[in-house]
C-alpha cells in the first residue's frame, strides 16, 4: 500500500499495475461496447457490471482502495442488482427491437459518440500531458479511509448532507407516488371476512357441486339442496342454455 | 521458538512480503479449507439435524458416515447435465461459478491466526490483508448473490425466476442491516482491516475491581451486542439459510433458483452455499468473537495466543457458529416473504440506526470529565424517559362480550346454539371405559415410560 502510494505520487507505474491495466482496460472497453450492443436488457446489465468491476479495480490500483470497494459494493452490488430486479420483473424476454424509429439515428449516434469520446480524450490528454501528480501522499497520510472521512465530515459536510437529503426526498417521493394506500376500513381482515360469510343472505357452506343430490349426473342438471329445493348455483355459468328440439330428442336409429 | 513470537499481532505492514511459494501455500490452504468445509459441513448439518429430529442421520459411508458427502458428490458428478431449452446458455453456465468464486474469495482476507514461522519465514496466517478488508468481504458477499439471481433468470422457467427475484430483494435489504452493524465495529476498532480488528479486540481495557486488575472483555460480541445479533441475523439472510431460505423455499418454489440445475452445476451451487456459510461464520468470528484469540479461561495460559494454537480456537469458534446455523435450520420454520421484508426494514434497520447513534454519543463523551459525562448521560436518559412517558398511546377499545356480539348480529343470521348450552356427557362413554380391562403388562425396566 505504502509503496503503491509513493509510486503513484511520483508518477511511476509499477510492473504489476501496468499488467493489470492492460488486462482490465480492454475488458472495461469490451464491457462498455457490449452494454450498448447487447440486444437483451439483462445481458446489457451484465456487460455494465463487467465495466464497473474493472473500474473498481482501477480505483484500487490508483491508491484509492475505499472508493474502489465502494464502487463494487454500491454500484455493482446494490444498484445493478436493483436494475436486474426491475428487468426481471418486467419480463425476461425484454429485448430491443431492431427497427430504427428515426432514420439514420444509429449512424448519427455512433458518429456523435465517437466525436464526443475524441473530444474528451483529446482534451484530457492535452490537459494532463506531462502533469506530475502531487499531494497523494499527504492526502493518504493517515490512511485512505480516514482521509476521505475527514474531508467528507469537515470540508464537504454540507454538500454531503444535502446530497443525502436529496436522495431521501427522492426515495420518499417515489414511495408516495407509487404506493397506493388502502384505507383501513376497506381492508378485509379475517374476522370481517368471516362475518360477511355468515351474514344473512349469504350461504356460508360450500357451493353444491353439479349432480350432487340430483336426479342425473349431468353437469347441466341443477343440484338439489338438503331441503329438497333445486339450486341454480350448482350449474356452471359458462354452460349455454338451450332447448332440445324434437329432432334432438327423437331416436337416432342406433338401436337397429 | 515460541517465546520470540509471543503476542505477535500482524499489522498491515506484515503483508505483501511473502515469497511466491508461500502465497501459493496460503491460497491453496484457504481453498482446501473451503472445500473441506463443504464436505464436512454437509455431513455435520445432516448429522446434527438428524440428532435434533431423533434419528441417526447418515452413518453408513465411512466412519460415522463421514464419507457420505463425498459419495454424494461423486454421484452428482456422474449425473446427466441438463441444459433447458429455454435457458440462456452462457449465463446459465456461468452463474454457479460466480457464486463459488465469490464465496471462496472472501476467505482470502480472513485471518486464521497470528504470525507464525513457515519454513523459516515469519508470516501471518492470512492470505492477505488490505486497509479495506471488511469491504472486500462485503463486496464478495454481494457479488455472490449475482450467481443466484442470474442462475434463476437464465433457467428460463418460472420458479427459478421467482427464486432469483426473491434473492436479489433479500440481498439488497439485508446487506443494509449488515453494513450498518459493521459500522459499529469500525467505529470501535478504528480500522477496516481484518487483522487490525482482531488486534483491537485483543488489547482490552483493564478494570480495577476490589484492588485486582481484571481484563475487561474485548470481544465486540459483548461490547457491541446489538450489532452482533443484527449482524448474525443478516448473515443468515445473506447466505439464504433457513429460516430465511426463501429463494429456494422447497414448499413454494420447488428448489427456487436451483430447480433447473443438475449434475456438477448443482453441486457448485451446493458448494457455494456451504462455503458461504463457513465464510460468514469466519467473518462473524473475526469481527465479533475475537478472531483467532483464545476465549477467556484459556487466555490464563501464556502461550494461548501465539504459534499455531490460535488456529484451533479460530476453527472452534467457526464450528460453533456453523452449529448455530444448523440449529436455526432445525428449529425455526421459514418466514413468509412479507414478514421477512418487514423484519429487515422495520425492525433490524431502525434498531441498528438508533444503536449507532447511541454508540456515537457514548464515544464522543468518552474524553469528557466525569461530571460532564454523567450530566450528558442523565440528559439523554431523561429525554428517553420523557419520550416514553409522553408517547401517545392508543387505548384498545373494550371487547364486547360474547352475548353482546351474539345480540348485535343482524336478523336472519346463521343460527347459533344458546350461549349457556351444556352438553351432558354421554352415558355410553362411561360404560366403555369401565368395561375395558386393564392392560396386563409385566413391570419391565421401561415400565415407567408407559
Amino acid at each position: 500500500m505504502t509503496t503503491q502510494t509513493v509510486l503513484a505520487a511520483a508518477g511511476g507505474v509499477s510492473g504489476g499495475e501496468e499488467v493489470t491495466f492492460w488486462i482490465l482496460a480492454p475488458l472495461a472497453l469490451l464491457g462498455a461496447i457490449g452494454m450498448v450492443a447487447a440486444r437483451n436488457a439483462v445481458h446489457s446489465a451484465l456487460w455494465l457490471v463487467l465495466t464497473m468491476l474493472c473500474l473498481g479495480v482501477f480505483y484500487v490500483l490508483q491508491a484509492g482502495p475505499f472508493i474502489g470497494m465502494v464502487q463494487i459494493i454500491v454500484y455493482t452490488g446494490a444498484i445493478m442488482m436493483l436494475f436486474l430486479f426491475v428487468l426481471m420483473l418486467v419480463g425476461r424476454d425484454a429485448s430491443d427491437s431492431l427497427i430504427e424509429t428515426l432514420r439514420g439515428q444509429r449512424v448519427a449516434a455512433v458518429l456523435l459518440g465517437l466525436g464526443f469520446a475524441g473530444l474528451v480524450g483529446g482534451g484530457l490528454y492535452r490537459a494532463l500531458d506531462g502533469v506530475q501528480a502531487v499531494g497523494l501522499e499527504q492526502a493518504n497520510a493517515e490512511g485512505n479511509v480516514q482521509g476521505i472521512a475527514r474531508l467528507l465530515f469537515t470540508k464537504y459536510v454540507f454538500a454531503f448532507e444535502l446530497t443525502s437529503a436529496l436522495l431521501i426526498t427522492a426515495a420518499v417521493g417515489a414511495m408516495v407516488l407509487a404506493h397506493v394506500e388502502r384505507r383501513k376500513e376497506d381492508k378485509m381482515d379475517q374476522v370481517a371476512t368471516m362475518k360477511a360469510r355468515f351474514a344473512p343472505g349469504n350461504y356460508p357452506g360450500p357451493k353444491p357441486g353439479p349432480g350432487v343430490f340430483a336426479t342425473s349426473s349431468s353437469v347441466a342438471t341443477p343440484a338439489r339442496l338438503p331441503d329438497g329445493r333445486l339450486t341454480e348455483r350448482g350449474i356452471s355459468t359458462i354452460l349455454p342454455v338451450r332447448e332440445l328440439t324434437a329432432e334432438d330428442t327423437s331416436l337416432k336409429g342406433t338401436d337397429r | 521458538m515460541n517465546a520470540v513470537y509471543l503476542a505477535q499481532d500482524p499489522t498491515l505492514a506484515d503483508f505483501g512480503k511473502d515469497p511466491w511459494w508461500l502465497v501459493l501455500i496460503k491460497v491453496v490452504f484457504a481453498f482446501v479449507v473451503a472445500v473441506l468445509a463443504t464436505l464436512l459441513g454437509v455431513w455435520f448439518e445432516r448429522r446434527v439435524v438428524g440428532r435434533m429430529a431423533v434419528r441417526p442421520g447418515p452413518n453408513q459411508a465411512g466412519p460415522f458416515g463421514l464419507l457420505q458427502t463425498l459419495a454424494d458428490g461423486l454421484k452428482m458428478a456422474f449425473k446427466e447435465d441438463i441444459l433447458p431449452k429455454a435457458a440462456d446458455k452462457v449465463v446459465f453456465f456461468f452463474a454457479p461459478t460466480i457464486s463459488v468464486i465469490c464465496a471462496v474469495t472472501a476467505l482470502s482476507v480472513v485471518p486464521f491466526g497470528p504470525m507464525v514461522s513457515i519454513f523459516g519465514h515469519h508470516t501471518p496466517l492470512q492470505v492477505t490483508d488490505v486497509p479495506v478488508a471488511v469491504l472486500v468481504l462485503l463486496a464478495c458477499s454481494s457479488m455472490g448473490i449475482y450467481g443466484i439471481v442470474l442462475g434463476g433468470w437464465a433457467s428460463g422457467s418460472t420458479y427459478p425466476l421467482l427464486g432469483g427475484l426473491r434473492s436479489s430483494a433479500q440481498m439488497i435489504s439485508y446487506e443494509v442491516a449488515m453494513g450498518l452493524s459493521i459500522v459499529a465495529v469500525f467505529m470501535t476498532a478504528g480500522t477496516m482491516s481484518t487483522s487490525g480488528i482482531v488486534a483491537a479486540q485483543g488489547d482490552a481495557t483493564r478494570l480495577t475491581i476490589l484492588g485486582t486488575e481484571v481484563p475487561a472483555p474485548g470481544w465486540y460480541a459483548i461490547l457491541l451486542l446489538p450489532s452482533f445479533i443484527i449482524f448474525f441475523i443478516s448473515t443468515v439472510g445473506e447466505t439464504n439459510r433457513a429460516p430465511f431460505d426463501l429463494p429456494e423455499a422447497e414448499s413454494e418454489l420447488v428448489a427456487g433458483y436451483m430447480t433447473e440445475y443438475s449434475s456438477l452445476k448443482f453441486a457448485l451451487f451446493m458448494l457455494s452455499e456451504y462455503v458461504a456459510m463457513v465464510t460468514m461464520s469466519a467473518v462473524t468470528t473475526t469481527l465479533f468473537l475475537g478472531g483467532w484469540r483464545a476465549p477467556w479461561p484459556i487466555t490464563l495460559w501464556e502461550g494461548a495466543n501465539s504459534g499455531w494454537w490460535p488456529m484451533l480456537w479460530f476453527f472452534g469458534k467457526v464450528i460453533a457458529l456453523v452449529f448455530v446455523f444448523v440449529w436455526l435450520r432445525g428449529t425455526l420454520p421459514r418466514l413468509r416473504y412479507d414478514q421477512f421484508m418487514r423484519f429487515g426494514w422495520k425492525v433490524l434497520l431502525p434498531i441498528n440506526l438508533v444503536w449507532i447513534l447511541v454508540l456515537a454519543g457514548l464515544r464522543s463523551i468518552e474524553g469528557w470529565q466525569t461530571r460532564d459525562r454523567l450530566l450528558a448521560t442523565a440528559v439523554g436518559a431523561g429525554v428517553l424517559l420523557l419520550a416514553t412517558l409522553l408517547w401517545p398511546s392508543r387505548k384498545p377499545k373494550p371487547k364486547p362480550s360474547l352475548q353482546e356480539q351474539a345480540n348485535s348480529r343482524p336478523h336472519g343470521s346463521f343460527p347459533l346454539p344458546p350461549m349457556d348450552l351444556q352438553v351432558p356427557p354421554s352415558p355410553r362413554t362411561k360404560r366403555v371405559v369401565a368395561e375395558r380391562e386393564p392392560a396386563n403388562v409385566a413391570a419391565g425396566s421401561d415400565s415407567r415410560e408407559v
